[in-house]
This record gives structure tokens, sequence and C-alpha cells, in this order.
């Protein structure tokens, strides 16, 4: 028996985060993320969950970690500030290797910007935003069935590479109301717990990159710091070698991963002169745009990437070999555009229609940046 | 090195030696810390230790338990975290002067505020160590640091009163010059079941001393023992006169419902469910 319901994205999300089995939430109030934390306040203590309001963001990450290694799956949700507060613990997540979801709710930005008016701002954010080499993964949802859905399947990503795993929603997403159907077998990644404690490496150098991981109070005694630290844990901050180990295999087991790990669909890509890309809300628009353009007799198809992180490379690649034009949509100034026209430029003319302001590229005006290119 | 003595057991011998200076004071407050342990009949299999960044926050990866030394202020809300995702733990916090009363103030006086059942033991030693001897939020007016060639001209912090304020139930100040008191005030921190925090003035001859002409770990303990006035002592005593001592004693110890204990009392009246614990490893919850 499956489920259905009329809800609100972000409350989609609350319950997707539920489904995964997410028994921790830590956050901080901000718009328009907020009914996220609401929803979980409300409804973990009723599955022996636990709901704490932090004293700010970057609390709100640190209480996720501490909750992920004491053996709780944990999440958080914010907005483009609250996320650029949290960006040093994230960080933390990824050399600590802490399996945690941040759910970012986009609104317009830089600064407090508008916060009732969606954007898609911090794609960049999301991929740069701490210190160092990492890869980070991030899932945007086009609609509330999605929420539901990428914040399931961010908690499974967290889990199979023990990564921090960002869900990269936008106001409209986060506040729209649909109808969603929850499937019975949802497939859950429980955490693995290491087999034994003789001899136990909890940072070994294995050749897939993620180990399983214990839980504090288990027996297995490790120290996990956010310095360089060999494969016992332990800090090792002066030698070379440990370091380049390190933060390679942290990077290899997402980037060899990246077939299993990247996801997009597409439509009308097979004879299409014009390829529209774009993620999360603004899809909506593109898909009307690209059936009214298809109606008109034009060759135009698109991407829709539910993974921007990592790219998927290849599969835009492969999508993309024979269109001459193409053109990304999103709700900013170009940001997933450099991307694009890094892997596609040498194939393509890539171009961008990237809107501000708050509200949604129309139909209308992505047809119009497509007939100017000629409208095929 | 000798076969170690009592508390030997307690350590990670594969990381010794440790980057302590000569003189250091966290040496004694690891010990004492031990001693307490013992004392409150603490089952050391069960504690875990959070900290943040400094001199003290090295201390966890010297002990032979779980431990996670996170970013710099941070350790409080690392450790709220924790100890809420599974409050079977005993959750200890050692942290700094600079890693909890400067960046981290604000994470300090909010997990005092909800009572959360953590022990936290301040490493107190009026400077950054790990850095090279820059003033902290406690030195003391007048005092030089790196960054205050001219003397400190800012006041500093009284932490273990800022944090009786902001309602913890158990809150205390000593040097490492009064260990027997210290040890006590720490057991008394373990045993009690909401938010503790310990305060130890210690003393950094390395930075604090050098800057300050107390070059010797001796004139630092000397002075930090000049220095010291008991609480009830103070009481009596003009605010004027105060000025640069170090008062110890008590400064909270009562009882009040407790953070986490408050989170399962809802989850089991309205709804009838434990919170849960390890849950990430289940398939199906």
């Amino acid at each position: 028996m499956s489920e259905e319901l009329f809800i609100q994205g972000n409350e989609a999300c609350a319950k997707g985060a539920i489904r995964a089995g997410c028994r921790f939430f830590a956050g901080y109030p901000i718009t328009p993320s907020t009914e996220v934390a609401e929803t979980l306040a409300r409804e973990l203590p009723k599955v022996g969950g636990s709901f704490v309001q932090m004293e700010d963001e970057i609390a709100s990450a640190g209480a996720i970690i501490g909750g992920s290694w004491g053996g709780t799956k944990s999440m958080t949700a914010t907005s483009g500030p609250g996320l650029s507060l949290m960006q040093e613990n994230i960080g933390y997540a990824f050399i600590t290797e802490t399996p945690i979801v941040v759910v970012d709710v986009q609104r317009g930005s830089p600064s407090t910007g508008q916060p009732t008016m969606a954007a898609q701002g911090d794609m960049m954010q999301a991929r740069w935003g701490s210190h160092g080499d990492y890869e980070p993964i991030a899932l945007s949802p086009s609609s509330v069935q999605e929420f539901f859905d990428f914040t399931v399947k961010a908690f499974n990503l967290a889990e199979e590479y023990r990564v921090p795993v960002f869900v990269m929603a936008d106001e409209v997403v986060g506040h729209m109301r649909e109808k969603i159907v929850i499937d019975d077998d949802i497939e859950i990644v429980p955490r693995k717990m290491p087999e034994s404690k003789e001899d136990f490496l909890p940072f070994k150098n294995i050749e897939n990159g993620t180990n399983p991981m214990p839980s504090f109070g288990q027996g297995f005694n490790i120290h996990v710091t956010g310095l360089t630290h060999d494969e016992r844990g332990y800090p090792d901050t002066n030698n070379p070698d440990t370091h380049d180990a390190l933060v390679q295999r942290l990077c290899d087991k997402v980037l060899n991963n990246t077939d299993k790990i990247c996801s997009v669909k597409s439509k009308y890509c097979d004879d299409a002169d014009t390829i529209i890309i774009s993620y999360g809300a603004p899809v909506r628009s593109v898909i009307e745009a690209a059936r009214k353009a298809r109606a008109e007799g034009n060759k135009v198809g698109y991407i829709k990437l539910d993974t921007p992180w990592p790219f998927p490379e290849k599969q835009v690649l492969d999508l993309a070999a024979d269109a001459s034009n193409i053109v990304v949509v999103e709700m900013n100034l170009g940001q997933m555009y450099y991307e694009v026209n890094r892997v596609l430029r040498r194939d393509a003319n890539v171009h961008l229609v990237g809107k501000i302001g708050g509200l949604m590229p129309t139909p209308d005006e992505i047809l119009s940046k497509i007939n100017k290119l000629g409208g095929k | 090195m000798s076969d170690g003595n009592k508390f030997t057991p307690y350590m990670r011998k594969d990381r010794l030696p440790h980057i302590f200076c000569p003189g250091c004071g966290n040496g004694t407050i690891m010990s004492a810390f031990l001693k307490a342990m013992e004392k409150a009949e603490m089952d050391f299999e069960n504690i875990a230790m959070v900290s943040g960044i400094g001199c003290s926050s090295r201390i966890p990866g010297y002990m032979d338990c779980d431990s996670l030394h996170t970013t710099h202020g941070r350790a409080l809300s690392f450790a709220t975290g924790l100890k809420t995702a599974n409050k079977d733990l005993d959750v200890v916090v050692f942290t700094g002067d600079g890693d909890c009363a400067s960046i981290g103030g604000n994470h300090l006086i909010h997990a005092a505020r909800r009572n959360i059942n953590l022990t936290v033991i301040c490493i107190n030693n009026n400077i950054y160590g790990m850095t090279g001897g820059q003033i902290s939020p406690t030195s003391p007016k007048g005092s030089y640091g790196t960054t205050a060639p001219y003397g400190n001209q800012d006041n500093p912090f009284n932490l273990a009163e800022l944090v009786a304020a902001a309602g913890a139930t158990y809150s205390a100040r000593w040097t490492t010059i009064q260990i027997e008191s210290l040890v006590m005030a720490i057991k008394d921190g373990l045993k009690n079941p909401g938010f503790s925090f310990i305060e130890v003035v210690t003393q950094c001859p390395t930075y604090y001393g050098r800057k300050n002409k107390l070059r010797t770990p001796t004139a630092m303990a000397v002075t930090l023992k000049m220095n010291t006035v008991f609480k009830d002592a103070a009481s009596r005593m003009r605010q004027k006169d105060l000025e640069g001592k170090i008062v110890v004693g008590e400064f909270a110890n009562t009882q009040k419902a407790e953070f986490t204990e408050n989170i399962e009392r809802i989850s089991e009246e309205k709804f009838g469910k434990k919170t849960l614990i390890n849950s990430a490893y289940e398939e199906e919850l």
C-alpha cells in the first residue's frame, strides 16, 4: 500500500528524512526553510527521534556531526545565509567522513537578500563553500515528490560514501504544494558497523575509499579530528604523504563512483540541435518550453540535472554530443553555467538564461532565447 | 620512557610523547580528571570526549576513549549533538579560554542555558598558547601578549560566574595549585546530572610567563597561589581589592531538569516512545 499526500515541499522533505531513518535534527530558524524544522519538531518525538533548535547555524552543523558520531542519522535545513555559517563544520564533516544531510532551500542573495523569494545562488557555495579540496554530492529537486525522494536518496548516499550530502532546493519547490506518492518499498541504506575491534583502522586508505563507521560508545575508542590524520585517526600534520593519501581518498571515493552517484533525466535529446540544461524549480518551465518548441517543429531537448554535484559530466557529454547550442537555465547569473561550459564548450555554443529577482524563468523567456539562437 | 603510572591504562600510549610544553598545567589537569573519574566511580568505557582547538583541546587525543577533536570554539555544539543522539554516554568536554569564551562564547552560554548533561573542563591559561601567545578574553587587564605589546586594555570575562548566570547547575573555579579541591570539583561535575563547568586557572610558562616576567613554572605557580582568594573571603572584600585576584570555589550547585531527559520525557509521555540509540545501523525503524 502506498500513501498519497497533498503537501508542501518542505514538509515532504521532513517526511523523506524520517522515512530515510533520520532521528536527529538540529537547526536554526530561517526563511524559506523553516517548515522543515517545524515539521520535524512535531514528528521526530513520535518516532523516538530528537529535535534541537540550536543557537545558530554553526552550532546546528556541529550538532548534527556530533549526532552522527552518536550513531544517529542526522540532518539540518537552512537557506543561503545559514549555509555560509555552516561551511567550516561542513569541511570538518568531509575530512572526518561524517554522514550528514544539509538541506538548503535557496532564496535571493547575496547576504540577507530576498528571504521569501526563490533563487539558486548557492550552487557554487555547495561546491566550493568550505576551504580545501573535497567532492560534494548535491541533489536538486524540481517537485515536491522529488524533494521527498531526493531527501531519502541524500541519506542513502551519505551513508554509502560517508560524506555530507546537500539537498539544494529552492523557495519554489520548498513552498509549493503538490500530490506525492510514498511507496512502501523504498530502499534505505543503513550504516555499517565495523566487524572487529582488533586492529581496526577507522580511516584506512582502502581501495573503494569508504570504511565502515563505528559510533561512539561501542568500544572502538577512536579519535576523530579535523586535523590531517593517519589511518588510525591520529593527527599527522607535517607529513605530505599522509595528507595526500587522505585527501585523495576522500575525493576519489566520490569521483570513482560518479556512475552510481550522478543522475540526469532527459527528453528529446537524440536529434536535438538545441539542448536546455537545468535543475531544480526552473526545470518545470524548461519542460514546457521544450514541449512547445517541439510542437512548433524545432529540435529542442532538455537535460535535468538531478545531481548538480558531482557534475554528471559523462551523461551530459553523451546526451549533448550532437547539439550545437546549449542553453543553461538557472535562477542566478550563471553558476552551473560555468560547469556546463567547461564540459561542452569544445563542441557547442553554451548560452545562459540566468534569472534573478525571485521569480521563475517562464517557458516563453526560455523560448525567446532559443528563438534568438536561430530557433532550431 | 617509564612503564607509566596507575593512569597509564587510560592513555593512548601509541600517541606519546605528548606535545605539551615543559611546565604546562595540562598534565596536572589530566591526572586530576582521572582521579576525579575514579572517585566518581565512573565507567571509563562509557566516557566520550569532545574538544575544540587549542592546547587544552589536545587532551582527548591522548585518552583511550572515543574522542571528537572538532573545530575552533564549537566543541559544545558537537557535544550537544553527541549527547542528544546517545544520552547513555558520559560526555566530557575539554576546552580552553580562547576556545570556549571567545570564538565559542555563544555555544557556552546556550549549553549552560539548556542544562544539558555535559561535564566541561575549561583550562584557562589566560592566553592563546597554540598560536603563540596572543591575549584571550580572560587575560588580566594590563597583562602582556603578542597582540597586546603595550598591555591588555580589555576587561576579562569571569567565566565560572558567567556560566552560572547562564543556567549551569554546577560551576566551579580552581587552579592547578589546589589539586584536591580541583579533583573534588571535577568529581562533583561528573556526578551532576546537568551542565557542569569546571574552570581551571593554569600556568602557561612558555607564552604567558615569557610575556609577563614569569618565565618559570615555579614563578607562575607561586603567582597563581598568591592571587587565589577563596569565595567566602572574596565576598567580604571590596571590588577594587579583588582586581587581578582569582576567586576560587563553587558558583553554582543546584538541580534543574536536564535537556536530553526533557526530550525523552516528551516522547514517552505523549507518544510512548523511548529515544532511539544507534538507529543509523537499522534498516527498518
